[in-house]
């Protein structure tokens, strides 16, 4: 009330104070003309006695005012009108701001929610992703991550461990789904009791899995995604009880997990029960992603000394059948290899994440340098007004203050720009959905987000406002009113700050090139490795999975395949098709397993393992993968089960020298396993992306005697990966006749997966080409802000130093001379800035080691090559404006004084 | 105002004193209020403008002081300044603890002396 009141009647103070403080200089002037003394002199006099009536006024007034606020608003309007009034200025400040603090917020974002963020799990810290260490296990161990679970360990692990809440294991896969409308191969996880308990997210409709539904010989059930519900069921609340037809099977839908339950990483539409069998299992196979909650304040040594405990109970417990030794996988010496869940999910990414974000960061930092040379140039130009407004009685503090502000202005609706920006961005990021990035789809621009916006807003503009603030409060040149004069050339000092800005500016650039080349040679490296197929974009791929439940022959699942493959290849411009377990660069390996050359003695009798694919004739063919010794399998090598193999050319090399030695040799995986000859040796295949070697690989036949069972049992895979060679891969009326050539076979069989090899290819790039757009973004974005910074330098000096020019030139200066002063002194700035560049660069490129390939993060050829193109930026940016000194008429500049 | 060495500055507090007590006597505008404390104090106090001005207002603020539309000893319009009786109350309070204060200071400079 009393506030109120004071801002009602302060006008009316500010009145009654003007005019008691001029009636008292009157009254003094009249005084003094009493003694005598004329009237001009009088008024002066009694105007120096009185002082400065406006500062005495003004703090006067302020008694009446929130002080600080109110005059910091007067400021704040001063400030908005000046800014309007330069919107070149404005606009090229604002759009920089914009750029690089979204770019900023936007990678902040991600990173946030996908390394920063808990997963959506309740306690999600307690939650443990159980992978294995088996270094004694060959290529299997070395490849990824380490060893997965078998269902026996998780079975022993379960039943005696004493540091978890609960453990599960769970694999993901598809599925067919007949009866509901066209059949549709489908996302699923199967997931064994423990893992819904682990995990602890309830059903948002029905309930979880009970132990009956686990039983193998209990009733068959599923639960539901909740994008499946919505999409295949009408998100109907009567669906529990209804039963779907899964894989040729009736399953009774038992609940509905809520929208955005993911098991980790892995979109699923249903939820299938292990029903892990305890009386059939053995020691293998290690091929299930295993996930435990540990009880309340145990850490994560505890449980590994738990496991580590219990891996030898799980050699005494389980077998891999009479005969065999249990105790074998000592040699593999398995031990847990824990860690937190995130840390799985999550995966490679965050060293991409944070390299995008110290690259964006960098970035801005030469924005902010930039805008901040922009900012000394203004501030110069209104350098009389300044020196103007100290001698009248300003504040040195009072001027920083509105520097400052004039910054923190500018910051902020930067800010507010850049959030536009950013969101924008997410928007794109999420639709291209680049890099395998985890958790992509909880990418938001969230409270988070803005806070981190703002803050990076006023950070930045204190960064940038500060530098003239500081340049000027420091050197006390606003007391100095020479200096200013339109004829001075401006001093050494301020052109000097200006200098060092532009020098940090190459500086930084320099380091974003080199990182930024360093992902492009990257990349053309990984381009330049042969994956082992060729013309991955004439590849059309698609799996086709047949149930047991639907065919359950072997033969009878081959035929199938066979006649598939032949009506596909009767479509006109199919040259070639085939199909394996899996293509490569998929993430899937169909199986690991021992392999004995004959003749050949191994340490401890125990042969190294090797990856297996089951193949089609044809199908190298059709993948374009070379066959450099032998023969491809032919149908009556399959049909007649002939004992034949073939091997890929460094396993070919290893085991008996070369590709051509190797045909007619024979290999087993174990003594009562008949020798296998082979027939052919096919060049190298990068399976697991063309960034890892290589592995050996053993291909055997689609259909084949199945090693793995006593009495003699024909094996065929269920579920098989197409492969299609024909120049209109990817067409989708193409797709639509393949699939039609399907359904002629037999209708209930869907087709999944449909990709161009090309399409697999570029995923298995892809955190690399991410990486290399981010970089390269930010490269030239760094190039070319530093090339304006360069410019604006020069140009800047050229025009201050126009008279200088003009008394040159008069003086008999060449004009050539004139241009390489100003090119000479772009040129010094611009190698300061590359030598301490390179020494940045050195340091800071060895952070992105893991992210290069097939070059050096110090690679020679990458550094003279940046180090060229910021010379010849940095000679174009001074070329242009030295050539407008040189233009100077030294007539006219002089006559100009 | 030029400082001049020979005037030292007042003590917080001692400018409102010395105001209350002079417009005690009668109301004034602040040209005579600055002429009425150099006259008193035989010139050794001297008011700086700078500092009457912003004074007053404060003065005003705390409801010590009203001001009123006057006209000045030259017959121009101008404010006067009278004291409350919020302000009386102030300056005898001030009054006592200054008085308090002086005898101290005496006490401790007479206890100096050797």
């Amino acid at each position: 009330m009393h506030l109120l009141h004071r801002l009602f009647t302060r006008r009316r103070r500010y009145d009654d104070l003007s005019v008691s403080i001029q009636e008292h200089i009157e009254e003094r002037v009249d005084e003094l003309m009493e003694e005598g003394v004329p009237r001009k002199e009088a008024e002066q006099a009694a105007r120096r006695a009185f002082g400065n009536t406006t500062l005495t006024e003004e703090r006067s007034r302020e008694v009446w005012q929130w002080a600080a606020l109110e005059s910091l608003l007067t400021d704040l309007k001063l400030t908005c009108r000046r800014i309007r009034r330069s919107p070149g200025f404005t606009a090229t400040v604002l759009l920089t701001l914009a750029v690089g603090i979204g770019a900023n917020t936007a990678v902040f974002s991600v990173i946030n929610r996908v390394l920063l963020e808990p997963l959506p799990y309740p306690d999600s810290n307690q939650l443990i992703s159980l992978w294995l260490n088996a270094p004694g296990a060959g290529g299997l161990g070395n490849f990824s991550r380490g060893l997965q679970l078998s269902p026996s360990m998780y079975l022993t692990f379960s039943e005696h461990n004493q540091t978890f809440q609960s453990i599960g294991i769970w694999t993901s896969g598809t599925a067919n789904v007949t009866g509901l409308a066209r059949p549709e191969q489908v996302r699923t996880s199967v997931i064994s009791d423990g893992v819904l308990q682990t995990l602890a997210v309830s059903p948002r409709l029905g309930r979880w899995f009970s132990g009956a539904d686990q039983d193998p010989r209990g009733g068959k059930t599923v639960m539901l995604s909740y994008g499946y519900w919505q999409r295949q069921l009408g998100g109907e609340r009567n669906v529990i009880g209804r039963n779907i037809q899964i894989d040729s099977e009736p399953r009774e839908i038992v609940g509905v997990m809520p929208r955005g339950f993911r098991m980790m990483d892995h979109d699923f539409d249903l939820l299938i029960p292990m029903a892990v069998d305890r009386v059939h299992q053995k020691l293998a196979p290690f091929g299930y992603q295993g996930i435990g909650r540990l009880k309340p304040g145990i850490s994560l040594a505890q449980a590994d000394a738990d496991i580590t405990r219990l891996i030898p109970v799980w050699m005494d417990s389980w077998s891999n059948g009479p005969g065999t030794n249990p105790h074998y996988y000592r040699i593999w010496r398995i031990t847990p290899n824990f860690h937190p869940l995130k840390q799985q999910v999550i995966g490679n990414v965050s060293s991409v994440l944070w390299v995008v974000m110290a690259t964006v960061g960098l970035v801005l930092l030469i924005a902010c340098t930039n805008i901040a040379n922009l900012l000394l140039v203004r501030a110069e130009s209104r350098q009389h007004e300044l020196s103007i407004r100290a001698a009248l009685g300003a504040g040195r503090r009072r001027i920083a203050r509105e520097l400052l502000l004039e910054s923190l202005v500018l910051g902020l609706v930067g800010g507010a720009v850049a959030v536009a920006v950013a969101w924008a961005g997410l928007r794109l990021l999420v639709a291209a959905g680049p890099a395998n990035l985890p958790r992509l789809s909880e990418i938001s621009l969230d409270a988070h987000s803005l806070i981190f916006a703002l803050l990076l807003s006023a950070f930045s503009a204190l960064f940038f406002g500060s530098i003239p603030v500081w340049k000027y409060a420091r050197s006390g040149v606003l007391l100095s009113m020479n200096g200013t004069s339109r004829t001075a050339t401006a001093g050494g000092a301020r052109r000097r700050s200006r200098n060092l800005l532009v020098i940090a500016q190459t500086a930084m650039a320099f380091v974003l090139l080199i990182s930024a080349v360093l992902m492009i040679r990257t990349f053309a490296a990984l381009r330049d490795v042969r994956p082992g197929f060729s013309d991955p974009a004439d590849i059309q791929t698609m799996g086709i999975s047949i149930p047991d439940s639907l065919i359950p022959n072997p033969l009878m699942v081959t035929r199938t395949q066979n006649n598939i493959a032949d009506q596909i290849a009767a479509i006109p411009g199919v040259t070639a098709v085939g199909f394996a377990r899996s293509v490569p660069m998929e993430d899937n390996d169909p199986n690991w397993d021992e392999l004995r050359v004959e003749g050949k003695q191994y340490p401890a009798d125990e042969p190294p393992l090797r990856l297996f694919n089951y193949v089609s004739p044809g199908y190298f063919r059709a993948m374009g993968t070379h066959i450099v010794a032998g023969r491809d399998f032919t149908w009556a090598d399959i049909y007649g089960l002939r004992p034949e193999l073939i091997v890929s050319e460094n396993f070919a090399r290893e085991s008996w020298g070369s590709a051509a030695a190797a045909i007619g040799k024979r290999v087993r995986q174990f003594s009562s396993m008949p020798w296998q000859e082979v027939i052919g040796v096919t060049e190298d295949v990068r399976v697991h992306g063309v960034d890892e070697n290589a592995p050996a690989i053993i291909y055997w036949p689609a259909m084949l005697n199945d090693p793995y069972t006593q009495k003699p049992t024909i094996d065929a895979p269920n579920s098989a990966a197409f492969a299609i060679r024909s120049t209109r891969a990817g067409n989708q009326e193409f797709i639509s006749r393949v699939q039609r050539a399907v359904w002629s076979v037999n209708p209930d069989l869907p087709v999944a997966a449909v990709h161009t090899m090309q399409d697999i290819y570029d995923r298995s790039l892809a955190r690399t080409s991410f990486t290399l757009v981010m970089l390269a973004i930010a490269g030239s974005m760094a190039l070319a802000l530093s090339i304006i910074g360069i410019y604006g330098v020069i140009s800047y000096s050229v025009s201050q130093r126009r008279r200088e020019i003009g008394i040159r030139l008069a003086l008999g200066a060449q004009r050539n001379a004139l241009n390489w002063m100003f090119v000479r002194s772009a040129l010094t700035m611009a190698a300061a800035g590359i030598a301490i560049g390179i020494l940045a660069a050195g340091l800071l490129t060895q952070l992105m080691r893991s992210l290069l390939f097939g070059i050096s993060p110090l690679d020679p050829f990458t550094y003279f090559m940046v180090l060229l193109v910021l010379i010849v930026a940095a000679l174009l940016a001074s070329y242009l404006p030295a050539r407008r000194a040189a233009a100077v008429d030294p007539v006219e500049t002089l006559r100009a004084e | 105002m030029a400082k001049n060495p020979e005037h030292r500055d007042l003590f917080p507090g001692a400018l409102e004193i010395m105001i209350l007590r002079s417009l005690r006597l009668k109301p004034m505008h602040g040209y005579a209020l600055v002429k009425h404390i150099k006259q008193i104090s035989d010139n050794l106090l001297q008011v700086e403008e700078g500092s009457l001005y912003p004074a007053l207002q404060r003065m005003l603020r705390e409801g010590w002081l009203e001001s009123d539309p006057g006209i000045s000893a030259k017959g121009r319009p101008t404010r006067i300044y009278r004291v409350t009786d919020a302000g009386i109350r102030h300056l005898e309070r001030e009054v006592v603890s200054l008085e308090r204060m002086f005898a101290g200071i005496t006490r401790v400079l007479a206890a100096a002396r050797p």
